[in-house]
């Protein structure tokens, strides 16, 4: 271990050790909130679907939301931690363990929502036995499969030398088992040159991996839309829409991570304002190819005013018209103002802006899904209002706070697991001022 | 010259019904036709109502349908490829077709195979009413998409779904450009008064959290007759036959497919989303009836499900 490690391990000790009475109330705050997504998820099984707002015409509600955008902030972190792992961004080091942690915690919530629009749970493996290739789930199926996989090796990879780090580190006062675990977990990883050039040649093919993986699997999901012939859905544009909406809304979740992680562990001295720039000029390249893609989309959608077209067109505009405005129009603009004007780049408003973001990019995919499956090319009539406009119940929106209390709750539990800034790292950026700034 | 052309329509009907009726004993190796004729009675009677209108009596178990396999309805019926004629003329919203379809799948109201719309092309032109079942296409989405193969396309050209299959997605749903497919959000009571076996081509028993839809009625064919909202329409507006006989019936008068479609200038709904359906619409031309009169006798909960739409809403219906 190197001298500077160990001086970082020093600092990152307390939080690793112990924790507080807040962090405790938080952690039970947490549970309570997953506990409540729980009790929905049991009403739904016992009594149907039908405690949720979807019916025939929107089939598919805030559930789906949830997994595009649990899947999107995923891919985000992979695209991001592995382009800057391949570039060897040398300011990248206090945030990358975050972005890879972002990577496979959401990749773990993502599908959980998949899993709730499904009427028969028991038959779910129907889709291995049964499954055919014909049918872009299966496509995501072997994607998302494929990328799980995939993430774990590359988190497993960048977190193995802060592991041994950890097992070496002898003033660390922890339980047995703990320490125990970390040995384990190692894999005898000491750090000879022959282990470092080994270890250092599969980061960087895990991290090129991760990248196109994010990139296939983020595109597969966009295909599920845009295979059918729905208005609205039916677009050769989707693929890349999804893949740069998602990192976009990968960058903004970072942004809060790192604002959250630095104001609980004070990490003031890690993560800086150039950080907070850095990933702001991220998320700002970002939104603007963003805006360029929902222009493009609804422009051609408009001008041509197919019947249907204008019809949904029609709808955005009047019932969902703040959504939309919030998600299509501030949601591009405002980061392009506040990190785009130098004076306006202080941390609170890039972290502002990137709230915001998250809201935006959420409401995005909303007005996605279900104006869409609002507009079908049929004429809805029905009497029942609740078959012919969706509104979502307390269940959906328990098992919603229950999935960003379960990301909150396993992002909370890892980093009391390793350091969340990455302390070991690759020779060519061990040097302070990089680590520092 | 009438009596000739009814005479001839009468034998167009008896070579129908013959096709079919030979269809289903080859398709059953003529053992399940027997079963069919020779069920014990059960001494039970019940009134039931011919297409002429006329009340019979019956006994219970001679409405029975026999009920073939899972692996059996994957095959279909050799040598057939079913189609269906909707005369838009003659409908006056009546809702005979959806509520015997509702009977006779043991469907909650909540959900129909048959819905009947009230549609207004544009703003000038005519408005009419618009019975709608599944259009059973020979390109089907809701088959491509589905990732376990629980709807299915059969050599007759039904598309039908096995619930035992169905992992309850809802891909379909989405992929069907027609909103066709219903799903059980619960479980509706109605299920449980089928105590017979589940078939995919009688779609009963429904099950919770799988997708149901119009099955044009195999389980009826086989025996040789008409699927139910074809015999139960007042109107005759329906018709169903068979693209290779090139015959279509509405139970009372038999008409040559192509002719009818040719003479009628037929038309499929939305032909342009290359779905290639099996339902053909004959043009609301020369109409029986006003439109208005789709409103006499409704549910109000019936009712009120068209006062949003446009015409409804200008004439202040």
């Amino acid at each position: 271990m190197e001298n500077n490690e160990k001086t970082m391990l020093k600092e990152f000790a307390p939080q690793i050790e112990r924790t507080g009475i807040q962090g405790y109330a938080w952690i039970v705050f947490l549970l309570a909130v997953i506990g409540l997504g729980l009790y929905a998820f049991i009403q739904q099984v016992t009594k149907g679907h039908v405690v949720t707002g979807m019916r025939d015409n929107v089939v598919w509600g805030i559930y789906i939301v949830n997994f595009i955008f649990f899947m999107g902030v995923s891919y985000a972190g992979a695209l991001i931690s592995g382009t800057l792992h391949l570039f060897k961004t040398a300011w990248r080091k206090p945030i990358i363990r975050m972005a890879e942690f972002i990577t496979v915690i959401s990749l773990l919530i993502g599908p959980c929502y998949i899993l709730l629009c499904i009427g028969r749970l028991d038959k779910l493996h129907y889709l291995i036995l049964h499954g055919r290739i014909q049918s872009p789930i299966t496509w995501d199926v072997i994607a998302i499969s494929t990328d799980i996989f995939g993430c774990f090796i590359f988190l497993y990879l960048a977190i193995l030398r802060d592991i041994a780090n950890m097992r070496d580190f002898e003033e660390l006062q922890l339980p047995k088992w703990r320490k125990k675990l970390y040995k384990i977990l190692s894999l005898g990883y000491t750090g000879t040159e022959e282990q470092k050039k080994r270890l250092e040649r599969a980061t960087d093919i895990m991290a090129t991996m991760v990248i196109a993986i994010a990139i296939i699997v983020y595109s597969v999901l966009a295909w599920i839309f845009s295979v059918t012939l729905q208005p609205g859905w039916h677009s050769t544009i989707f693929g890349p829409y999804f893949v740069i909406a998602a990192v976009y809304s990968g960058s903004a979740v970072l942004i809060l991570a790192m604002w959250f992680f630095r104001k609980v562990y004070h990490l003031e001295q890690y993560i800086t304002k150039k950080h907070f720039v850095s990933v702001g000029l991220i998320m700002l390249v970002l939104a603007a190819f963003f805006g360029y893609f929902t222009f493009s989309d609804y422009l051609t959608k408009w001008y041509g005013s197919e019947k249907n077209d204008e019809l949904l067109i029609q709808l955005l505009f009047k019932e969902f018209y703040w959504p939309f405005i919030i998600s299509n129009y501030i949601g591009v603009l405002l980061p392009l103002i506040v990190v785009g004007i130098a004076k306006f780049r202080t941390i609170p408003n890039i972290t502002l802006t990137a709230v915001v973001v998250i809201v935006a990019l959420w409401l995005n995919r909303y007005l996605i899904v279900i104006p869409t499956l609002q507009s079908p090319y049929l004429p809805i009539q029905d009497s029942r209002i609740e078959w012919s406009i969706y509104s979502s119940t307390w269940v959906e929106w328990s098992l919603t706070a229950a999935g960003i209390a379960l990301f909150c709750l396993l992002f909370t539990l890892a980093s009391k697991f390793i350091p969340i800034v990455s302390v070991g790292g690759n020779t060519q950026e061990a040097k302070p001022e990089d680590v520092l700034v | 010259m009438e009596e000739e052309l009814n005479n001839k329509k009468n034998s167009r009907r008896q070579f129908l019904k013959k096709g079919l009726l030979a269809g289903a004993a080859a398709a059953a190796g003529g053992g399940m036709l027997k079963a069919y004729s020779e069920t014990p009675g059960s001494g039970e009677k019940v009134k039931v109502m011919t297409t002429n209108g006329e009340i019979m009596e019956v006994d219970k178990a001679m409405l029975k349908l026999p009920r073939v396999s899972v692996e059996e309805s994957h095959l279909g019926i050799p040598g057939k490829k079913f189609v269906m004629v909707i005369d838009l003329a003659k409908c006056k919203n009546a809702r005979k077709c959806v509520q015997a379809c509702q009977r006779a799948h043991h469907l909650p109201k909540s959900q129909e195979f048959m819905k009947v719309y009230l549609l207004q092309d544009s703003e000038k032109t005519s408005p009419y009413w618009f019975p709608k079942p599944c259009f059973h296409c020979d390109n089907p989405l809701c088959v491509s998409v589905c990732p376990v193969g629980a709807t299915f396309k059969r050599r007759d050209g039904i598309v039908l779904i096995d619930n035992n299959r169905c992992i309850g997605c809802k891909f379909c749903m989405t992929g069907c450009p027609y909103s066709t497919r219903v799903f059980a959000w619960k479980h509706y009571p109605e299920f449980d008064e089928d105590k017979e076996p589940y078939s995919p081509e009688a779609s009963s028993p429904g099950k919770e959290g799988t997708v149901s839809k119009c099955d044009f009625c195999p389980d009826l064919i086989r025996v040789g007759k008409v699927p139910y909202c074809v015999s139960a329409c007042p109107m005759g507006v329906i018709y169903f036959g068979d693209v290779d006989e090139d015959t279509v019936t509405n139970g009372t008068e038999t008409f040559q497919f192509s002719e009818l479609i040719r003479d009628r200038a037929g038309y499929r709904y939305l032909e342009v989303l290359g779905t290639r359906p099996c339902v053909y619409y004959l043009p609301p031309v020369d109409r029986q009836f006003p439109v208005d009169r789709g409103f006499n006798d409704l549910d109000e909960s019936v009712k009120n499900r068209y006062l949003n739409t446009p015409y409804a809403k200008k004439h202040k219906l």
